[in-house]
């Protein structure tokens, strides 16, 4: 089966719940096991959303701060009442900074997704659409840049950020650039495979033939057919997102520590504590980065198996 | 990335081309060529594009040493280097250069590329073998036992189970090992390839593939054998993990699709049991999209290797990449990401030449 019939058949087949309300709609299409499994996903994503919202009043200190009182915080001290996930090597208070993390995190996967759903979209409707040289030059170049290691991408292009303009883009900014880079190839791709399959519909003749311009066409008639498939792709690469800020930070690659909380930052600090035996200042931000991936990859995958029946019985159709 | 292959497997065009209508040996030839002729371009344009976003923000000795030098000798290290000529000029002699296999030498330590991926690629090639064997040991009995018990606790525990080895960075799996195994019960080494008598000795070990366990058996003493697979156990389960979790979900996936399949039901009407219709009849033919995915995984696993390297200072590309990064040497950075884009380019080609010969839809 090509891509191409992949895609008008989900089409079909979401046609009807693109209209409900997003959780109620896919809550009621599952049951059991897969609501079990899609009800545990959306705590996750929602608690780590009501963190990151709430974080400067969830937290008990600044992220940055190593002091109180005008007393200096004890450094790599112990879990205890005064400092709940005790203090890491630098005396900053390691509960303030996983919270604060979270809302770090939620910025890059928001800037991210929209910057490379916006490139990416763009690239693959024009593409897809107009075809010739110009579409098998971008398959090129970004089927090289999908086959190459994500985290590797993220770096060379956080290193351009960095090196070519430094202070002018915020971290977080420079950060959601870098992942961008990783997730344009694939928008891309999914976009302009529908395109193709999609322009050749009777419609858009009708459209075409009534003397809609092409930006008309692409914008109005086909966007809103190629994006079905966009959700599942989205909600888990907000997971990869996470992974790879963590990934860029624990390579030293990620936000300055005092511009904000950044967990693979906080883990790569704490890669020399673990040989002391201190376990606080890596347990706790590295199960923050677990739960929030747990929560996004358990939401894509029901959202993926409720639109997508077809994922399953395909081989029995063959 | 690994999840949303799974999630939307009709996304690659190549599987769907190669079921098509390759079912005559030309067919095939022609496919694998183009194929093979395909790596190029994907090479080149990696290789084309690091080069140009690299350099087109400055030149590397300004990066490396800005503030530290003044600018006169800044100047003078850059006309030294030739980096004070034009773009275009230094482009065509880094690709000529790698022609000849010459990627440049560091800046900060004027260590060949070239040497650096001998050395140290040998490194993470070993780290990458014994994670993909941790990988298939722990996902193709599992995801097969998953399949089987579909839907009851076993599947559901295993299933959730390969979406936490996803979910959880490698990295923090290393460090949760490391804190587990080696400081809390002292039973593995915390980092390293090697103790440093075992380096001292392999050292010396001709001819040398600087692969730590193929030094230690031809020098033949089972002690540095030893010692070198227990360095080897927390990375190789770090990563492996990771993979084995994907592994474990494609397994799964194909393994209930392929026992829905004709011939499966054919078997069992046959008065075959459950058993032998499983490993006889489906389990070979379930293979088959593993291996075509597991060509994907090669980049996960590389880009997996570098942050698993980081954990234990396991000394390959990887560890060599971040220490260069943190010195701010970009010929380095750029001279192993290209390397690594490589591998990757030339390894998915592998893959499909694999899963052409295997698929028993191309031999007949």
């Amino acid at each position: 089966m090509t891509i191409a019939a992949a895609g008008a058949d989900r089409l079909v087949v979401e046609q009807p719940k693109s209209r409900a309300f997003p959780g109620l709609g896919l809550l009621r299409s599952t049951h059991g096991l897969q609501r079990a499994t899609l009800v545990l996903g959306l705590v996750l994503v929602a608690g780590f959303i009501l963190v990151a919202v709430f974080a400067p009043l969830l937290a008990r200190y600044g992220f940055a701060q190593t002091s109180a009182d005008g007393v200096e915080f004890v450094r790599q001290q112990a879990p205890s009442a005064q400092h709940w996930f005790g203090t890491s090597v630098r005396g900053e208070d390691v509960y303030s900074r996983v919270i604060y993390g979270a809302r770090t995190a939620l910025m890059v996967i928001v800037l991210s997704l929209i910057i490379s759903l916006l490139v990416g979209v763009v690239l693959g409707l024009v593409s897809g659409y107009r075809g010739g040289w110009l579409d098998r030059v971008l398959v090129l170049v970004m089927d090289a840049l999908y086959a190459m290691p994500s985290l590797l991408l993220a770096i060379v292009v956080s290193i351009v950020l960095v090196a070519g303009q430094s202070g002018t883009l915020g971290g977080i900014l420079s950060a959601s650039v870098a992942i961008m880079a990783v997730f344009v190839p694939q928008y891309f791709r999914v976009v302009r495979n529908a395109t193709m399959a999609i322009k050749v519909e009777p419609f858009v003749d009708a459209a075409r033939v009534t003397g809609a311009s092409t930006t008309r066409i692409l914008f109005r008639h086909i966007l809103s057919n190629v994006t079905s498939s966009l959700p599942v792709i989205i909600t888990l690469n907000g997971a990869e997102a996470i992974l790879t800020l963590a990934g860029l930070g624990f390579l030293g690659f990620g936000i300055e520590p005092t511009k904000a909380a950044e967990w693979g930052y906080d883990l790569n600090k704490a890669l020399s504590d673990i040989s002391n035996g201190i376990w606080w200042t890596a347990v706790f931000p590295g199960t923050a980065i677990v739960l929030a991936v747990l929560g996004m990859t358990l939401v894509g995958e029901s959202i993926n198996e409720v639109l997508n029946p077809l994922l399953r019985t395909r081989r029995a159709a063959n | 990335m690994t999840a949303t292959t799974e999630a939307a497997p009709t996304a690659d065009p190549e599987p769907a081309k190669r079921t098509g209508g390759q079912s005559r040996y030309g067919a095939l030839a022609r496919y694998l060529g183009v194929r093979a002729l395909l790596i190029i371009p994907t090479a080149w344009i990696l290789v084309t594009l690091v080069f140009f976003l690299m350099r087109g923000i400055g030149d590397p000795i300004t990066a490396s040493a800005g503030g530290r030098l003044t600018p006169a000798q800044i100047a003078e290290r850059k006309a030294a280097a030739g980096f004070d000529r034009p773009l275009l000029a230094q482009y065509w002699d880094y690709l000529t250069g790698l022609f000849r296999g010459d990627f440049g030498t560091t800046l900060t330590d004027r260590r060949p590329i070239s040497d650096l991926i001998v050395v140290n690629g040998a490194a993470t090639l070993e780290l990458a073998v014994w994670a993909l064997l941790v990988a298939m040991i722990v996902g193709i009995p599992l995801g097969l036992f998953a399949a089987t018990h579909r839907d009851r606790v076993p599947d559901v525990v295993l299933r959730l189970l390969a979406v936490l080895f996803y979910a959880a960075p490698v990295f923090f799996v290393g460090m949760l090992l490391k804190l587990l195994f080696s400081v809390k019960l002292g039973w593995l080494p915390a980092s390293g390839r090697f103790s440093a008598s075992t380096e001292i000795a392999l050292a010396g070990v001709r001819p040398q593939t600087h692969i730590a366990i193929v030094d230690a058996i031809l020098y033949g003493n089972s002690t540095y054998v030893v010692d070198v697979l227990k360095h080897a156990v927390l990375p190789a389960l770090a990563l492996g993990l990771l993979t084995g979790g994907v592994f474990l979900r494609l397994v799964r996936v194909n393994m209930l699709q392929t026992l829905r399949a004709g011939y499966v039901d054919a078997a069992r009407a046959r008065g075959l049991s459950d058993g032998v219709v499983t490993r006889r009849h489906a389990f070979r033919n379930a293979l088959v999209p593993v291996v075509t995915v597991m060509g994907m995984q090669i980049a996960l696993l590389l880009g997996g290797a570098v942050l698993t390297e980081t954990t234990f200072e396991w000394n390959g590309l990887g560890l060599q990449l971040a220490r260069y990064l943190s010195a701010r040497d970009f010929v380095a950075v750029q001279g192993i990401v290209t390397v690594i884009a490589i591998v990757v380019a030339v390894m998915s080609f592998v893959i499909d030449l694999a899963v052409a010969l295997i698929d028993p839809r191309v031999r007949f």
